[in-house]
């Protein structure tokens, strides 16, 4: 690569990114160096992690690191590859430690005949999730925002963190290509308590300034007064409302074990392109160039993030795939490799669903009897290709009447095959306003809340 | 390296710190998959760096720097002094840590067979014979995999502790897949998450791996054409041994988290339906149930020498004859909660994070049947083994697990297999109507490698000694 193409690629990205990408370089050549015909993919991530945690009404663990991450995968001859990291100093004896390593492991190995070889050079999507304020915010900072929740709840016990992550992020590898990306996420999350019940307030945004710790701290507070001295519903089937923490959370089980190329090639999936499996008004897009979403627009294997249609109009439309899941499938990569990720396939990261006309009260005004949910908790698949799962809802919970709420209700255990609470003729309505949720950097959902016609609560909370 | 954290240290105090500890750690790890007759991936890590705790006043503070000289580890002792006095813009009531001597020492896990002494074609070969055999018995995926973490690590805190560590934890998992349309049943060995144990490669020998790919491959096929459990509101259930360290896993060893029971998770991982004022009178099980917090088991996946705060591994009674006796706590926790000493059971998976309350091998003592003698004694009832899915409030009280085989019991024999087995419960009537354990010849101390809590999310190792048990009157079946 010549000295000008260098200048080019690196034109968008700052200079910490620019000195990441010569990190990238120089252990590719290091690479290069030792194995001339070597394959060879490395990513560089620098930054900071820093959460500042609450509980009892105090701050009881208040946490920073430095991030110096740096992934090295090289495949030789017939595709012989392995991986390796390091996280720690960056000198040329630890990086020429671990690359004699991988190599030497890469090269014991039997070929493999579904190496998909190295992403070829292309532009990502021109995103730059990133706020300049929010990446040198200080503990100071994060800690006033927990004031305000606590002051919120206007003497409730409460609990919960305020976070800033920073990310610089470069790719480079043996075939050329090259890229740089950035993002910083900051989230305020937290509960209020009453002896009786909890009340959840959320909130995730590429700007800590955006997160108004007194506005957030309310909203719990009132769900917890809300949800106050509740009584035990009979279980069975209901319709619920469910809003929008539930809604992602359904998401993450039908993206892990259904849209997930690795998972339709090993026939553990659901997922059939072409075919009506959700109710028509349901619109699942993955898209990281979405404005009010966060995060990075390439994967670990270097491929731009593909922004598409998963389901459209109720129709099964695209599933997302890796290198080497896309290689299977005969198509090719969205975008969606993960680091440590072989056994797992290829994951959504920055999930949208689209959102409806109506409130979230309008929802509610629409329901016959019904329960209205603000959180699901510890939910776990029994079944991949039904996708049934149990859990138990948290955080607030409501029965509906005639369009009205009227009391609230001990928590509930369900056992609910979620494509089934989402198939055709089941969705009754989807909200205007959504929410971004953050599970990782792996998991962003920009999601409204549901009215849907069914949902089966297995058993309450005390069984 | 003891050096470097003691500079972390000394610049901690010179900014303020009333007291402060900080934690070197090297850590390199190898995982090795294969699937369906190919190695599938090979990826190894090596991280280094320095973790800095201080406290000011009640306010903790933490920064970790990847990097083990002696600037980087002074600039995280002073950037943890920052964070901690941010912290007391929400200050606590007075904390103190609960008294623990000065100590220095060397400790070590046992480890016969150097897991990096094996070479990775053995390795290779190993996990890609195995899923071949898998597949010649009937799965359509097989996979199987090892894992090594070797860990070393320097505590040195402002009270005089100065301790190191070298721990060496290995493990494999095999599972078998069979898919039918609509369906896929799995079966894995020798438990859904394999085997691990802080041990070298011996472990992985002595599991006997190839003896038993065939036969759970045969299983996960003959589970598709297996009827499905029957819903009863209530039955006698045989659990087995592996599927009981999940149940002591979820329903003990979370429960007795002491920093849950005062409300620290109360907004992530959650509570516990216990109070400290139940301690030392709560029955929380029948008379057979004797739950310890051992550190000190060799071999288990939970032992070490030192917790992460310097505490010497020690065993601590949890339930005792049936009776909620004792928490899993650490210095800060245990003198909030007027324990008169720390449980030992903080630590941290990483310099880069701060240590908490986890679960040392906590686990079941043995009783006195066999699992034979279990079925036997049953005339009408249900066995399942090997975990399958896992649910459980926020308070460790509703629990709802499911198992990948189980197998009708009628008239004190084994029947038909039956697939899709769960069981929902209440824990303290759920542990109240254990009415047989099995004993020391089925004692197994089972690892659990992936635990997780706190935030960030910490990834636990902890270990279960557990054995069979029969439960009665218990829901099973549930569907949705």
């Amino acid at each position: 690569m010549t000295t000008t193409e260098r200048r080019r690629s690196m034109a968008t990205a700052d200079r910490d990114a620019a000195r990441g990408l010569d990190l990238a370089d120089h252990v590719v050549d290091l690479v290069r160096a030792r194995a001339p015909d070597a394959e060879v993919e490395v990513s560089v991530r620098r930054g900071s992690e820093a959460l500042t945690r609450f509980a009892t009404g105090f701050i009881h663990q208040n946490v920073a690191s430095e991030i110096n991450h740096v992934l090295i995968r090289v495949a030789v001859d017939d595709g012989r590859n392995a991986s390796t990291s390091v996280d720690g100093p960056a000198d040329d004896e630890s990086l020429g430690r671990a690359i004699d390593g991988v190599l030497e492991a890469a090269r014991v190995r039997p070929p493999d005949p579904d190496w998909p070889g190295l992403a070829p050079r292309g532009d990502a999507p021109a995103v730059d999730h990133w706020d300049e304020a929010t990446a040198a915010a200080t503990p100071d900072e994060r800690a006033s925002r927990v004031r305000e929740f606590v002051d919120a709840a206007d003497g409730l016990e409460t609990a919960g963190f305020c976070s800033t992550t920073v990310v610089r992020l470069a790719f480079a590898n043996s075939a050329g290509q090259r890229l740089t990306g950035r993002g910083t996420a900051a989230i305020l999350d937290g509960i209020a308590r009453t002896p009786t019940a909890d009340g959840s307030g959320r909130q995730g945004s590429l700007r800590l300034a955006d997160l108004d710790g007194r506005v957030i701290g309310d909203r719990a507070a009132r769900k917890a007064r809300d949800a106050s001295e509740p009584t035990d519903l009979e279980p069975g089937r209901y319709e619920v409302v469910l809003e929008p923490d539930c809604v992602a959370n359904i998401l993450s089980f039908l993206l892990v074990a259904g849209f997930n190329g690795k998972a339709v090639e090993e026939g553990r999936s659901f997922a059939r392109v072409g075919e009506v499996q959700f109710d028509r008004s349901i619109v699942l897009r993955e898209d990281v160039t979405d404005p009010a979403t966060i995060g990075i627009p390439f994967d670990i294997e270097g491929t731009p993030k593909q922004p598409l249609d998963l389901v459209r109009d109720g129709i099964t439309s695209a599933l997302l795939h890796t290198r080497r899941t896309a290689k299977a499938a005969r198509t090719f990569s969205t975008g969606h490799a993960v680091e440590g990720g072989s056994s797992w396939g290829a994951l959504g990261a920055n999930l949208v669903v689209e959102p409806g006309r109506k409130s979230t009260d309008e929802l509610v005004a629409g329901v016959e009897r019904g329960v209205l949910v603000t959180d699901f908790w510890y939910t776990r698949i029994l079944d991949p290709k039904t996708q049934v799962v149990t859990g138990l809802t948290r955080n607030g919970v409501w029965l509906i009447e005639d369009g009205r709420i009227v009391r609230p209700v001990t928590n509930l255990r369900f056992t609910q095959s979620f494509l089934d609470a989402l198939g055709p003729g089941a969705v009754r309505g989807i909200s205007a306003d959504q929410a971004l949720l953050l599970g990782g950097w792996d998991s962003i959902y920009l999601v409204p809340s549901l009215h849907l016609a069914s949902w089966h609560f297995t058993g309450g909370a005390r069984g | 390296m003891d050096d470097i954290a003691k500079q972390a240290v000394e610049a901690a105090l010179a900014a303020g710190a009333t007291y402060a500890d900080a934690r070197v750690m090297e850590i390199r790890t190898e995982a090795m998959s294969a699937r369906n007759g190919i190695t599938e991936a090979l990826d190894r890590e090596e991280r280094a760096g320095v973790g800095v705790r201080v406290l000011i006043g009640s306010s903790w503070g933490f920064y970790a720097v990847p990097d083990i000289g002696s600037k980087a580890a002074r600039r995280a002792g002073e950037q943890a002094a920052a964070v901690a006095r941010a912290s007391t813009r929400v200050a606590g009531k007075d904390l103190r840590l609960a008294p623990e001597k000065p100590v220095t020492g060397h400790w070590e896990s046992d480890c016969r067979e150097d897991p990096w002494s094996v070479g990775l074609a053995e390795k290779g070969d190993l996990l890609e014979g195995l899923t071949r055999t898998m597949l010649d018995h009937g799965a359509d995926l097989a996979e199987a995999s090892h894992h090594v973490w070797d860990t070393r690590k320097w505590l040195v805190s402002s009270e005089g502790t100065s301790v190191d560590q070298h721990i060496v934890e290995t493990g494999a998992l095999i599972q078998a897949t069979a898919v039918a349309e609509g369906e896929t049943q799995r079966r894995s060995f020798p438990g859904v998450r394999g085997q691990y144990g802080t041990r070298g490669w011996e472990l992985i020998r002595e599991l006997d791996l190839p003896g038993n790919a065939a036969r759970i491959a045969e299983e996960a096929r003959a589970l598709l054409a297996a009827d499905q459990c029957p819903s009863l509101d209530a039955t006698d259930l045989i659990l087995g041994s592996e599927q009981m360290g999940l149940q002591i896993h979820e329903s003990v060893g979370h429960a007795t988290e002491l920093d849950r029971i005062l409300g620290w998770e109360a907004a992530f991982a959650g509570t516990s339906w216990l109070e400290l004022g139940m301690l030392g009178s709560l029955r929380f099980g029948s008379e057979l149930m004797n739950v310890t917090a051992d550190a000190t088991l060799p071999g288990a996946l939970g032992s070490f020498g030192y917790d992460d705060e310097g505490t010497p591994a020690h065993p601590v009674d949890i339930v005792k004859d049936g009776i909620w006796v004792g928490t899993l706590s650490g210095r800060d926790s245990a003198a909030l909660a007027g324990i008169e000493r720390s449980g030992g059971a903080v630590r941290a998976d990483g310099f880069d994070r701060m240590p908490m309350v986890r679960m040392t091998n906590i686990g079941l003592l043995p009783g006195d049947d066999s699992l034979e003698a279990m079925i036997a004694a049953t005339d009408d009832g249900i066995a399942m083994d090997t975990n399958r899915s896992w649910s459980i409030d926020d308070k460790r009280l509703n629990f709802q697990f499911g198992c990948e085989i189980g197998w009708e019991i009628k008239n004190g024999k084994r029947g038909r297999l039956l697939k899709n087995p769960t069981y929902t419960a209440i824990s303290p009537q759920f542990w109240g109507s254990m009415d047989m354990l099995g004993n020391r010849d089925e004692w197994t101390f089972w690892g659990t490698p992936n635990c997780g809590k706190g935030q960030p999310q910490q990834i636990g190792h902890t270990g279960h000694p557990s054995v069979p048990a029969r439960f009665r009157g218990v829901r099973v079946g549930v569907r949705g």
